[in-house]
Formats: C-alpha cells, sequence, structure tokens
C-alpha cells in the first residue's frame, strides 16, 4: 500500500526518470548499434582480425560497471565531463559492442555457400550482394544482439545515478542512502518492467524488420 | 560458343600443389549442351567456375564467342552468363519475381520490361505467373525452385550458360521430368551450354557432347553415341559402365530403325490372303490388320494364318501396345520386354501405322555401329587427349 501511494504521489518524478533512462539507453544503444554493424561486417573479410575484436570486445563486456565508470572519471574530466550523461553513454556504448558485433558477424557469416556463390556467379558487386543479399537475410539475428544489448544495458544503466546521470536508477540510489525501501522497490521494479517492455517491442520490431520469405 | 585455351589451375593447398585443371582445350559450339562428366575431384567443376572466374585461372585462357574474356570485367562478364548451381540460390529474402528480375534490374532494364519477362519465362516451365510471381521461394517445392533457377539464369538472355549440377538434389521422378522440360527449353532458346554432371545417365540424355575429366584431366571429348560406342581408354570403358550399349538406347529414335510395314491385311480379307502377303513381303512372323483409315487394330499370326480359315477379322490377336517414331529404343524396348514381344507397331499422331520396330532391327542398328570405322566429319570435331 505504501508502495502504490509512493508511486501516486510521484507519478511525475517516476516518468521524468523513465524518460531519461530510456533516453540514455537508446542514445547509447543507437550509437553502438551504429559503430558495431559496420564492424561486424568489416570483420567478417579477415578470420584474423575478427578473432582480435571479438577479444577485445569480450574483455570489455568484463569490466564490471562501477569500475568502469571510475576508471572514466580521471580521463574524461580532462573535457570536463568526468561525470553525469557522458560516461554513461560511452559505458553502455562499450559494453553493448559484444551482442551487436558478434551477432552480426555471425549473422553475415552464416549466409548459405550456395546463396553467396549464385549473387557472385549473378554478377552482383560486393557492395550488392552486402546490400540485397548479406544485410537482409542477417536482420533477425543482428536485431536479436540489439536485444541483448538494450535488455543488459537497462539494468546497467540503472547504476549510472551513481556517477549523476540520471534515470530509474536515481531511486534506487535514494532509496538506499535514505533507508527508503519505498524508494528502492519501487525503481528496481521499474527497471525490469522497462527491460521487459523494450524487450517485448523489439521483438516486435525484428519480426516487422525481418524480409518476408526468411 | 565456348572455347578453352590451355585453361589450367593450380591450388596451393595444405597438402602440397594440386593441379585441379591441366590445360584443358575444348570447344562447345554455338546452341549445344556440353556435359562436364567425371569422378568427384576430377577438375570438372574447377573448370566450369573457371569460365565465370568463380575460380579464377592460373593460366590459359577463355574464349566466349571468338572473345578472350581474360581482361574483361569479371561483373560485366558474369551477366552475360547464367548460372544455375545445385544449391539452386533463389534469396529467400525476394519474391519470384524479384528473383527473376535481379539481373536485368543489374542491367539497366525497364521496369515494364523485366516484369514482363518474368511472367514469360514463368509460363515457360509451366508455372502460372499469377500464381507464383508474388511468392517466396520458401513457399514452393524443391523441383519448383529449381524450374525459377534455371529461368533465373535465363532472364537477360544470355548467349552461354554454366550449370553445375543443376538437377543433382532433385528427386529421381522430378529429376526426369525437369530434364524433359529443359531440353524443351533449350531446343527452343538454343544456348551454348556447359553442364556438370556425375552422372553418366543424365549426361547421355542431355549432351551434344561429353568431355569426360580425370585428375585435372580432359581424357575424352565426344558426341554421347560415340564415347559409348568407342571409349578412348579402360577408364572411360569403366566409367560409362559395361552396359553402355544398353545406354546408347536412348539416343537413338525409332525413326531411325523403322522398318516400313507396307504389307497389311483389313478385317475383311480372309486369312489365305493374310498368307500370301505375308509370303509375298518375307514376313516371318505377323501381319497387321488396318481399319479403313490405316489405323492398325490387331495382327494375324503367321501359325493361325496357316491352319486355320476365314476371315481376318474374327482370328486377329489385338495389339498389346505401341510406339511413335520419336520415342527413344530405350522406351522401346522396355515396352518389348514387359509386352513379351520381339516387335511393336509404330504409328503416327493420328494413329497411321507407319512401320514396325523389331528386336533384329535394334540389335543390327547398334551392332552396326560399333563395328562400323568412324565417319570423318566426327573425327574432326573430335578432340582426344593421350593417357
Amino acid at each position: 500500500m505504501e508502495i502504490l501511494d509512493f508511486v501516486m504521489t510521484n507519478l511525475n518524478l517516476l516518468g521524468k526518470l523513465t524518460l531519461e533512462h530510456i533516453g540514455l539507453v537508446v542514445v547509447a544503444v543507437g550509437l553502438a548499434t551504429l559503430t558495431g554493424v559496420p564492424i561486424g561486417i568489416a570483420i567478417t573479410q579477415n578470420e584474423r582480425i575478427a578473432t582480435v575484436v571479438l577479444y577485445v570486445a569480450s574483455v570489455l563486456i568484463t569490466i564490471p560497471s562501477i569500475a568502469l565508470f571510475g576508471i572514466m572519471i580521471p580521463i574524461l574530466s580532462t573535457i570536463g565531463h568526468g561525470i553525469g550523461y557522458l560516461p554513461a553513454v560511452i559505458a553502455v556504448l562499450l559494453y553493448s559492442q559484444l551482442p551487436i558485433i558478434r551477432n552480426t558477424y555471425t549473422a553475415i557469416n552464416n549466409v548459405s555457400p550456395g546463396l553467396r556463390e549464385a549473387a557472385r556467379g549473378i554478377g552482383m558487386t560486393s557492395a550488392q550482394r552486402l546490400r540485397k543479399v548479406e544485410i537482409p537475410l542477417s536482420v533477425p539475428v543482428i536485431m536479436a544482439g540489439v536485444r541483448t544489448a538494450v535488455v543488459m544495458n537497462i539494468g546497467v544503466m540503472a547504476i549510472a545515478a551513481y556517477i549523476g546521470a540520471g534515470g530509474l536508477g536515481v531511486l534506487i540510489s535514494r532509496g538506499i542512502s535514505q533507508s527508503d525501501p519505498r524508494q528502492l522497490v519501487v525503481g528496481a521494479i521499474a527497471v525490469s518492467l522497462l527491460a521487459i517492455v523494450a524487450d517485448r517491442s523489439l521483438l516486435s520490431l525484428q519480426r516487422r524488420l525481418t524480409p518476408r520469405g526468411l | 560458343m565456348i572455347t578453352l585455351d590451355n585453361l589450367t589451375k593450380i591450388f596451393d593447398t595444405d597438402r602440397g600443389v594440386v593441379t585441379a585443371a591441366d590445360h584443358i582445350n575444348m570447344e562447345v559450339p554455338q546452341g549445344e549442351i556440353c556435359v562436364l562428366l567425371g569422378p568427384s575431384g576430377c577438375g570438372k567443376t574447377t573448370t566450369l567456375k573457371m569460365v565465370n572466374r568463380i575460380i579464377n585461372p592460373t593460366s590459359g585462357r577463355v574464349l566466349i564467342n571468338g572473345q578472350d574474356t581474360t581482361d574483361q570485367d569479371t561483373v560485366s562478364l558474369r551477366r552475360n552468363i547464367g548460372y544455375v548451381i545445385q544449391q539452386i540460390g533463389l534469396f529467400p529474402n525476394m519474391t519470384i519475381e524479384e528473383n527473376i528480375s535481379i539481373v536485368p534490374k543489374l542491367i539497366g532494364w525497364e521496369k515494364s520490361r523485366y516484369l514482363k519477362r518474368a511472367s514469360e519465362l514463368l509460363e515457360m516451365v509451366a508455372l502460372d505467373p499469377a500464381i507464383f510471381l508474388k511468392r517466396y521461394p520458401n513457399e514452393l517445392s524443391g523441383g519448383q525452385q529449381q524450374r525459377v533457377g534455371v529461368i533465373r539464369a535465363l532472364a537477360a538472355d544470355p548467349p552461354v550458360m554454366l550449370m553445375d549440377e543443376p538437377f543433382g538434389a532433385i528427386d529421381p521422378i522430378n529429376r526426369e521430368v525437369i530434364q524433359d522440360e529443359f531440353l524443351k527449353l533449350h531446343r527452343e532458346l538454343k544456348k551454348t551450354i556447359m553442364f556438370v554432371s556425375h552422372d553418366i545417365d543424365e549426361a547421355v540424355k542431355m549432351a551434344d557432347r561429353i568431355a569426360i575429366f580425370k585428375d585435372g584431366k580432359l581424357i575424352q571429348y565426344d558426341t554421347p553415341d560415340d564415347l559409348l560406342s568407342h571409349p578412348a581408354n579402360d577408364f572411360v570403358k569403366g566409367f560409362v559402365g559395361r552396359d553402355r550399349a544398353l545406354k546408347r538406347l536412348q539416343l537413338v529414335t525409332v525413326s531411325e530403325v523403322l522398318e516400313t510395314e507396307s504389307s497389311v491385311v483389313t478385317a475383311e480379307d480372309s486369312l489365305a490372303t493374310a498368307l500370301q502377303r505375308m509370303d509375298d513381303a518375307g514376313y516371318e512372323r505377323a501381319i497387321i490388320v488396318v481399319d479403313g483409315h490405316d489405323r492398325p487394330v490387331g495382327y494375324i499370326s503367321r501359325s493361325v494364318a496357316t491352319t486355320t480359315k476365314g476371315k481376318c477379322g474374327q482370328h486377329s490377336y489385338n495389339l498389346r501396345t505401341v510406339v511413335r517414331p520419336e520415342d527413344d529404343l530405350r522406351t522401346v524396348a522396355s515396352k518389348m520386354f514387359t509386352h513379351d514381344a520381339t516387335w511393336l507397331p509404330c504409328v503416327s499422331e493420328q494413329g497411321k501405322l507407319m512401320g514396325v520396330v523389331t528386336q533384329r532391327g535394334i540389335t543390327h542398328y547398334l551392332g552396326a555401329t560399333y563395328k562400323s570405322s568412324r565417319s570423318d566429319d566426327q573425327s574432326i570435331r573430335r578432340i582426344r587427349v593421350a593417357t
């Protein structure tokens, strides 16, 4: 009851924080998609480089988020953004690389050799093959990577409240520091719900983007 | 016309240098189907794929209609060559219409022209455009998909087609049908075709010429009939099989061994007349009874004619089956075995009697070509590589 009261009286705040949270994740994962997909495609050309890139991306994802924020404070302080929005976005951008690059790389590599050969034999240039065949066929798997990144980083972004990036993590951190279980529980539930809703809606987007006939 | 001039491919593999194709020289004349045949790893596929440079030759040249393709841009070269592969390779994200239209679109045809072409081509392989144009490949059966694969290769009307075991993944019943369809299509379009197969029966059926490969070398390049009747060496002999004489049956049509039956009887004639005519014409076994329109309705055997009296109509046996002049001898032999017959009447489209095919006629025809020396014009076109 207490919790419900808290929600009802703080609807505005909750809405603002949720939007902040979504904004952060959308910007960060959006940028990650814009970088990760081309990287994933590029590394299909060279297996050795692919191994190195995937290794680096895997190492990045093992760094605990708190540690990553810590590392960035002195570095980004030099340009006056040691805490706040920028380090939060950068952290999520880095964490998102692995699922997006790996899924893109796998999907493009898994286009069947018969289709590749048909496309070559027909006289498509490599750019045409990529645009008309390889990328359309890879959309479902690439989108699955984006979904993983989004869901994972909705959680990571909650911690970014500690470096002043805002978002639903603010409720959790306040709940802890003020020993207020209401804020803590509402924040945690809101983050979980957001992750579930994001996953569902991205799944339907994925289905819509998947070419018919697949 | 496709000309291969000393075409060679050497692969550097982990296990050392492999010569996949060793100085291949051959020519596929305009409008003919040439089947490259041999066991796996013999170099037939490598040779085929060097024509559209899916595999780059180590040395040697490929000429298409007399033009050296060595310095031609790969992309434009390939757009001029139809390519059909065993895995079919229809793009699952595109409709049948889009799949067929790819090459015309790439080379800049107008929309109305390539859409019309797609419908025409579908009709050629007996797929209703109204139903199939907007479908996706995964909604089609394997046989239908490969039909689309073939017409996609034909879409921009290339002079030359390469086919890499195109019907290999299709079940045997459908394969027969699609082979027949393809031959029919070929007779209309007269493309110059290079076709890889590992199946001697398919080769004999499809090919104007067969090129036998072994260990990267072209062993024998001949017409199917010459290949079967005069294999160059033991390898070819082994590859074409011990029943090679039987395989030749499907290369010969009834019209080539037809004996015209000039003497016949009608139902109204007496058996004595039948016997008389058999004697006059020298028929040992029987005489055919025809109706007023020259259509065979039965036959009188010599034994009946000798021992019985009466009208032919009352004593004739029913004909068990008939053949057509365009049937191949394999079909005829099969019918003869099925019906325990030593001869079969041949009828025209209107059902009129044209003559008979006899077992002796067939064996004589096959035996005669075995014994006869080869005619000169064949040996000019023949290229043999000594091994």
